[in-house]
C-alpha cells in the first residue's frame, strides 16, 4: 500500500506534465488564431491555424499525399537497404583489417562532421534529377554512424564471449557469426537508427531542394503556389510522418536491446 | 646512460613512415589515379570528372579571389549569428527544462522528438516571416541549432553534481550566482558538445537555404557553379567548405577538452 503510493503520486505528476504541455499548445495555437482574426498577425503571413487544419483533407485528398508518402518511403527504404550493407559490411572489414581501421577511422569520422548534403548538386549532375539523386544523397549523408557503430559494437564485445569462442575452438567465421555478430547487433542498430534519421532528413530536405519527389517536394510545390494554409498543413504532415518514424525505430531499438 | 642509449635504438628502429601513414598514402593515391583515369576515359560527360589539374587550378582561383572571401563573411556572419540567437535561446530552455522536472516532463518530449525532423522544409516559412535576404537563412540555421542545444544542455543539468548545487544552495546564491558560478562551469562540456552538434547543423541549415533562394554566400556560389556547369570551380569550393567545416568542428571539440567524450 505504502510503496504504491509514490508510483501513483508519479502517474499522476506525468498525466499533469503531459497536460500542461498539451495545454501549452493548444493555448498557443488559440493565442495565434486570435491574433489573426484581430488583425494583429496578417493572415497572409500565417495563416489560422483553424484554416490550416481544415486544409488537411484537401493537401491529404487533392496533392495524393498516399502516393508522395510511399515515394518518400520507398526513397527511404532503398536508401536503408544501401546503408545497412554498406555501412555495416564497412565497419566489419575494418574492424577485420586493423591497419584499414587505423587509417580511415578518423576520415569516417571527419565525413561525419562534414555538411554532406552540400553535395546534392554535384549528386544532380552525376545521376541527374530522379530519385537516385535522392536516395545516394541519403545514403552518403548516413552512412559514417553506421560504419562507426558497427566498429564500436564489433569492438565492445565482452572478452568474456570471445573467450567462450576459443574455448569452443571456432574457426575466426564461427567465431564472427556466433559471438561477435551477436553481441555487436544493438549497438550496430543504434547506428542503424542513427543511419536513417539522417537518410529521412536528407531525402525529404533533397526532395525539397530539388523540387523532385514525394514529401519534400510537395511543400515546395504549396509554397510556390502560394498556397499558405496548404503549405502548413504539408510541414506539419512531414514533421508527424518524421516523428512517427523516429518513435518507431526507438520502438524497435527497445525491442531489440531489452536490458541496457 | 642506459636510458638513452634504449631511445637512441628505438629511434633507428622506427621506420621513417608507419604503416598506417604508408596505406593512408597509398588509398590517397589510388583514389587521385583512379579520379584522373576516369577524367580521360571518356566513359563519363565531360567535366562530371574533371581532371586534377582543372580542380587544382580552381582551388587556387578560389583561393586567391576576393569575391570568394565576401561570400565566406557573409555566410560565416548568418551561421555565427544563428549560433548565438538558436544557441542561447536553447541554453535557457535546457537551463530551465533541466532544473524542473515538471516543465522537462511537460515540454521535453516536444524538443527531443522534433529535434530529427528535417529543418530546411520551414525554408518557406522563414522566408514568408523574414524576407528572402540573410535574415531567413539566419532564422533557418538558429531553428536548427536550437534542438540539439537544447537537449544537451538540459541533459548537462540534470548531470550536475548535487553537491555543486549544495554549495551554491548553502553560500545563499541567487539564481543568476547560481547559474553563472554552478550551472554552466558545471556544464561545460555538455554545452560545448552542444554547440559542437548545433554548429554542424546550423552550417548545414543556413547553406542549404542559400543554395534555394539568395544572392550571396557559400550555398549560392554553388548553386551558381552548378547553373552554370562550372565543375572544377564547384568541387573546389565544396572541398574547401569541408575542410573549413571539419576544422571548424575539430576546434570547438578541442576547445572545450572534448577528447575523453565518446562521439554520437
Amino acid at each position: 500500500m505504502t510503496a504504491a503510493a509514490p508510483a501513483r503520486r508519479a502517474r499522476s505528476g506525468n498525466f499533469a506534465a503531459a497536460a500542461v504541455g498539451l495545454g501549452s499548445l493548444a493555448a498557443f495555437l488559440l493565442a495565434v488564431e486570435l491574433l489573426i482574426q484581430t488583425g494583429v498577425i496578417s493572415r497572409f503571413i500565417v495563416p489560422p491555424p483553424s484554416e490550416i487544419l481544415g486544409s488537411f483533407g484537401r493537401v491529404i485528398v487533392e496533392e495524393d499525399i498516399f502516393h508522395r508518402f510511399l515515394l518518400t518511403m520507398s526513397e527511404c527504404l532503398t536508401a536503408s537497404v544501401m546503408l545497412t550493407v554498406f555501412g555495416v559490411a564497412g565497419g566489419v572489414l575494418m574492424h577485420r583489417f586493423k591497419l584499414l581501421q587505423q587509417a580511415c577511422e578518423t576520415w569516417v569520422a571527419a565525413m561525419a562532421s562534414a555538411p554532406l548534403v552540400l553535395m546534392y548538386p554535384l549528386f544532380l549532375v552525376v545521376f541527374g534529377r530522379n530519385a537516385w539523386t535522392i536516395i545516394m544523397m541519403g545514403f552518403i549523408a548516413a552512412l559514417p554512424p553506421v560504419i562507426l557503430k558497427t566498429i564500436e559494437g564489433i569492438a565492445g564485445t565482452r572478452k568474456v564471449l570471445v573467450n567462450v569462442g576459443r574455448s569452443f575452438n571456432l574457426s575466426p567465421t564461427q567465431q564472427f557469426w556466433k559471438i561477435l555478430f551477436p553481441a555487436a547487433l544493438p549497438t550496430i542498430f543504434v547506428g542503424v537508427r542513427l543511419g536513417l534519421i539522417f537518410a529521412l532528413i536528407n531525402i525529404v530536405g533533397v526532395e525539397f531542394l530539388i523540387n523532385f519527389g514525394g514529401l519534400g517536394q510537395l511543400i515546395n510545390e504549396l509554397a510556390e503556389r502560394y498556397d499558405l494554409a496548404g503549405t502548413y498543413a504539408a510541414i506539419c504532415f512531414v514533421i508527424l510522418v518524421s516523428v512517427l518514424f523516429f518513435m518507431a525505430l526507438e520502438k524497435a531499438e527497445r525491442w531489440l536491446r531489452p536490458v541496457d | 646512460m642506459a636510458e638513452t642509449g634504449r631511445l637512441r635504438q628505438a629511434a633507428v628502429a622506427a621506420p621513417a613512415l608507419s604503416p598506417v601513414t604508408l596505406l593512408r598514402i597509398a588509398i590517397i593515391l589510388t583514389v587521385l589515379a583512379v579520379w584522373e583515369f576516369l577524367s580521360h576515359s571518356g566513359w563519363l560527360y565531360r567535366d562530371v570528372v574533371p581532371s586534377l589539374l582543372s580542380i587544382g587550378r580552381a582551388l587556387i582561383d578560389l583561393v586567391l579571389s576576393g569575391e570568394y572571401y565576401f561570400h565566406l563573411g557573409v555566410t560565416a556572419g548568418e551561421i555565427g549569428a544563428a549560433l548565438a540567437i538558436g544557441g542561447l535561446s536553447a541554453l535557457v530552455v535546457g537551463i530551465l527544462l533541466g532544473a524542473n522536472r515538471f516543465l522537462s516532463r511537460a515540454f521535453e518530449s516536444y524538443i527531443y522528438y522534433l529535434g530529427p525532423t528535417p529543418k530546411i522544409i520551414f525554408f518557406p516559412i522563414m522566408i514568408m516571416w523574414f524576407g528572402v535576404g540573410p535574415e531567413s537563412k539566419i532564422a533557418l540555421g538558429s531553428l536548427s541549432c536550437f534542438f540539439p542545444v537544447a537537449l544537451s544542455v538540459a541533459a548537462g543539468m540534470r548531470g550536475i553534481d548535487k553537491v555543486l548545487i549544495r554549495v551554491g544552495n548553502s553560500f545563499r546564491a541567487n539564481t543568476w550566482q547560481m547559474v553563472v558560478k554552478i550551472y554552466l562551469p558545471a556544464m561545460r562540456h555538455p554545452i560545448i558538445n552542444g554547440i559542437r552538434l548545433g554548429l554542424g547543423v546550423a552550417l548545414i541549415g543556413t547553406l542549404l537555404a542559400e543554395t534555394k533562394l539568395s544572392n550571396k554566400g557559400v550555398g549560392f556560389l554553388i548553386i551558381q557553379a552548378y547553373s552554370i556547369f562550372d565543375m572544377p570551380r564547384m568541387y573546389a569550393m565544396l572541398i574547401v567548405l569541408f575542410v573549413l567545416a571539419i576544422g571548424a568542428n575539430a576546434l570547438v571539440g578541442r576547445l572545450g577538452g572534448l577528447h575523453d567524450i565518446k562521439r554520437l
